[in-house]
């Protein structure tokens, strides 16, 4: 039986196995999150974003061993695509990380994304609450990397880190997309490759060229983004990485952008749940109804079509005062 | 809004035996029949298997080993699987497994073996069956 004290004790078995509860939409869920929740709120949430190939997963590689120089407890939730074909999925990204598996302040879960555009899986929240319920203090997100779509990493993490290489000219990109506005930090990785000083430039000045943030959560304007050159596999640059990663968090806290930050996040998360929550219950409702059973056979007799039909079980549907 | 369940398997190479070719094309084989493959690469130690096994809270370990060492790797790993708990996580091994080996790798609780020479529809066969039971 999975039990929320060995997963507050932060018993890795546990936590695990709570995440692949999650991870099969268990009923139990529901109940399990909710007595975590109180314990959720310490860690530090970093989002790692950038074209496939870029080098995120040894990057991350490269910072976990910096954090814990700083003695850290590090988790890594790595969200790698589900094949559309067939559903499975290779899941690739803790390859590089593997030095760490046996340090027992490290946690390493790999994901597929399973359908879910933007990045990540439908997990990946709830697995970063069961991760901060068990006492991580920093949580890496690698994102499956489809580059411009990964958004969501930005509602879930406190800082973003961009990563891009020399000469692919994804910085441009990066512009292009509109994500520039939403990182943080910008890593040129594979800096041992010709040109990268020409791309940390390019990104720079576009750094000083952006809009002022039009976001859903606030990003003030005294924090500017940050442009680093890393070497992800020999660690050149990571510590200022990590450094930087650390200050982003500090200044966050500083001008109560964590709080804010968590506002948005928890409505975002309220919202989210409303609607599977409504959806589930409706439908349910909706299924055993008279009505409902009526107007299917109408449809299977060819005497009414399915628009009209769904419009008209929708019409039923009458729980709220509409007050506008 | 996927809700059937996935099959989640590690695929380990143990200790320093560099032939990975069936690891990789059996890794892809289990993909292209909806697994999820979290392959951890090359000269695993034993303790990284079962701390990634545990972390990733697979249903299958597959271990790929052409070294002729299954017998004293697979022993080890099922007492430390045994230690962490994992008593629901089934051990399955693949490579140069002789024959004559098979029984005795059953006997001490190795759930599966697929020796060289097995072809993919056999392995998630094999497999699918490991989970139905
Ligand atoms: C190709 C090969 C190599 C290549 C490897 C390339 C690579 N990156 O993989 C190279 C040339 C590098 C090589 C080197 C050596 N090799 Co070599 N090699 C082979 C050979 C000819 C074929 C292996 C292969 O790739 N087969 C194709 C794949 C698809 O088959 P497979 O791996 O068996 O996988 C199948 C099943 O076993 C199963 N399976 C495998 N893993 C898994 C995992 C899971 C989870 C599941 C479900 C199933 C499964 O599914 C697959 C499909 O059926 C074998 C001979 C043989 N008959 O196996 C020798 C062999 C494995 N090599 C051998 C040796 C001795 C060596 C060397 C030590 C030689 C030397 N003295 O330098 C070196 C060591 C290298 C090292 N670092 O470990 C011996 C091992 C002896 C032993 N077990 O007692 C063999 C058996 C040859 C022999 N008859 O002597 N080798
Ligand atoms: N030359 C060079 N190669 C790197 C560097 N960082 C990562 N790589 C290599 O780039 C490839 C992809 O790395 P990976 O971390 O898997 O990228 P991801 O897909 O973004 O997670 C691997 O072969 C790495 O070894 C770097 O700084 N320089
Ligand atoms: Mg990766």
């Amino acid at each position: 039986m999975l039990e929320v004290k060995n997963i507050l004790a932060g018993n890795q078995r546990a936590g695990a196995r709570m995440i692949r509860l999650i991870e099969d939409n268990d009923p139990t869920v529901f109940g399990l999150l909710k007595e975590l929740y109180p314990h959720v709120g310490h860690a530090f949430i970093i989002g790692i974003t950038g074209s496939p190939g870029v080098g995120k997963s040894t990057l991350i590689d490269a910072l976990i061993s910096e954090f814990r120089k700083l003695d850290k407890k590090i988790a890594v939730i790595a969200v790698d695509p589900t094949s559309p074909f067939s559903g499975g999925a290779i899941l690739g990204d803790r390859l590089r990380m593997q030095r760490h598996a046996t340090d027992k302040r490290v946690f390493i879960r790999s994901m597929a994304s399973r359908g879910q555009k933007g990045g990540l899986s439908r997990a990946t929240k709830d697995a970063s609450i069961v991760l901060d319920a068990m006492g991580y203090d920093i949580i890496i997100i690698e994102t499956v990397g489809a580059g411009q779509a990964d958004f969501d990493i930005t509602t879930l993490a406190h800082s973003t880190g961009i990563i891009s290489i020399p000469g692919t000219g994804d910085g441009i990109q990066a512009v292009k997309a509109g994500i520039l506005e939403t990182g943080d930090i910008f890593i040129v990785n594979k800096s041992d490759k010709p040109d990268a000083d020409a791309s940390v430039y390019e990104l720079k000045m576009m750094i000083s060229m952006r809009k002022p943030p039009n976001l859903k959560i606030t990003r003030e304007t005294g924090w500017t983004p940050r442009v680093l050159k890393t070497i992800a596999q020999n660690g050149t640059g990571v510590k200022e990485l990590a450094d930087t990663f650390l200050s982003h968090f500090d200044f966050m806290k500083k001008n109560n952008f964590v709080d804010q930050k968590r506002n948005a996040m928890e409505t975002s998360y309220f919202n989210s749940l409303l609607q599977d929550l409504t959806l589930k219950k409706l439908l349910l409702l909706m299924k055993n109804s008279k009505e409902y059973k009526e107007v299917l056979q109408k449809i299977q007799e060819g005497s009414i079509d399915p628009l009209s039909a769904a419009e008209h079980i929708t019409s039923k549907i009458c729980i709220f005062e509409n007050n506008d | 809004m996927e809700t059937k369940n996935k099959i989640r398997i590690l695929i380990a190479k143990p200790g320093l035996d560099g032939h990975d070719k069936g690891a990789k094309i059996v890794a892809l084989a289990l993909r292209d029949a909806g697994y999820e493959v979290i392959y951890s690469g090359l000269h695993q130690t034993l303790e990284q298997i079962t701390q990634t096994a545990t972390q990733e809270a697979v249903d299958i370990i597959g271990l790929s080993i052409m070294s002729g060492a299954h017998l004293p790797i697979c022993e080890k790993l099922i007492n430390m699987m045994k230690e962490q708990e994992l008593n629901d996580v089934y051990l399955t091994v693949g490579g140069v497994i002789p024959y004559q080996d098979i029984p005795k790798l059953k006997e001490m609780g190795v759930a599966a073996v697929f020796p060289g020479g097995t072809s993919f529809e056999e392995i998630t066969k094999g497999m699918n069956r490991l989970i139905e039971r």
